[in-house]
């Protein structure tokens, strides 16, 4: 790269290396008629799926509809606050605006009598432990802070019970 | 199923970027935090404000730095009527290109004027600075905008004999 020629002012002081170029997008987000009954749910401390009727799996959070089947998912589910590890991921680097200490573990987890597994927080273990198939619980804000957000839910902790076997949750992996 | 009532909320993402400049660019960044504006001489002997890194006919490198000044006169403008977020001001204000004296080019940049009617192609206006950062052992104003190596650090332009 040649020499740049730079006049007597711009000698001998630090230079500028970066600019701060921020981007901010606001948005609404419409949660749709299923979601907002999900959400509305979670504010009663309920998880609500919806089934499909053609290959009868539950999703949750709902969307209303079948991605497969293409058909309205009408049939109301209730799910227990239990749960199995599908996937897992260990956070070890710090980024902008995190809340969390380091490390800390982001789960996909299958609630029990549903077919699409929720991200989510486990905690109440260490990282090293946490493991697919592991079985684990909701842990709830206190009740007079719960509202209709996931939220909700601080994170899901090891409930104790034996290790999901694999054909139970295979298919979400 | 079918009453129920749909659940908006604000869902805002924001991204912390910085951009490196390269040390063209950067220069033009230098200048602004100490006060004055650079742009770079091309091929054929222009002054281009802000610098092209690039020679705008012969695409060679371009390195020969110059101070320009930091009032100039505008080649066009635009009236915004209705200032957006993210605009240098929440009134009124006329976005300008300004050639600045010294330069062959113009540089986009705001003027602060009260009504589009003060505005005129061939206009002369001024730079309107921000405050030098304090040093280390001086005072730091509450709320005050300090030169940081910003487009931002030249506030506006206002007509040359406001300033
Ligand atoms: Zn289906």
């Amino acid at each position: 790269m040649p020499e740049l020629v730079l006049p007597d002012r711009l000698r001998g002081v630090e230079p500028v290396r970066s600019i701060r170029t921020p981007a901010r997008l606001d948005y609404e987000f419409t949660a749709g008629r299923a979601t907002s009954r999900f959400l509305r749910g979670v504010a009663e401390k309920r998880l609500l799926g919806q089934r499909c009727p053609v290959c009868r799996k539950v999703y949750v959070p709902p969307r209303g509809a079948c991605p497969t089947d293409g058909v309205p998912t009408e049939e109301e589910v209730e799910l227990g606050h239990t749960g199995t590890v599908t996937t897992f991921c260990v956070v070890n680097v710090q980024f902008y605006g995190q809340a969390m200490e380091l490390p800390y573990v982001s789960a996909l987890i299958l609630l029990d009598g549903s077919d699409l597994p929720i991200m989510h927080l486990l905690q109440e273990v260490s990282a090293d432990d946490v493991h697919m198939g592991m079985r684990v619980e909701a842990v709830w804000v206190p009740d007079d802070e719960i509202e209709p957000t996931l939220e909700s839910i601080r994170y899901f902790r090891p409930n104790g019970e034996p290790d999901a076997p694999w054909d139970s949750y295979k298919d979400n992996v | 199923m079918s009453d129920v009532e749909v659940m908006i909320a604000p869902n805002v993402i924001e991204y912390p970027f910085r951009r490196t400049t390269g040390p063209v660019i950067g220069a033009f960044f230098t200048a602004l935090r100490e006060g004055f504006v650079v742009g770079v001489r091309g091929s054929d002997g222009r002054v281009i404000v802000p610098p092209a890194e690039y020679d705008p006919v012969t695409a060679e490198e371009l390195t020969e730095i110059v101070e320009v000044g930091d009032a100039g006169e505008v080649v066009s403008w635009a009236w915004v009527a209705e200032s957006l977020d993210g605009h240098p001001f929440d009134r009124p204000f006329a976005f300008a290109l300004v050639k600045l004296d010294g330069a062959d080019t113009p540089m986009l940049h705001a003027v602060d004027v009260a009504a589009a009617e003060q505005m005129r192609t061939g206009m002369r206006v001024a730079a309107r600075w921000r405050p030098a950062r304090p040093g280390a052992d001086d005072e730091v104003a509450e709320g005050v905008r300090y030169r940081e190596g910003h487009i931002a650090d030249i506030e506006c332009f206002v007509p040359e004999g406001d300033r």
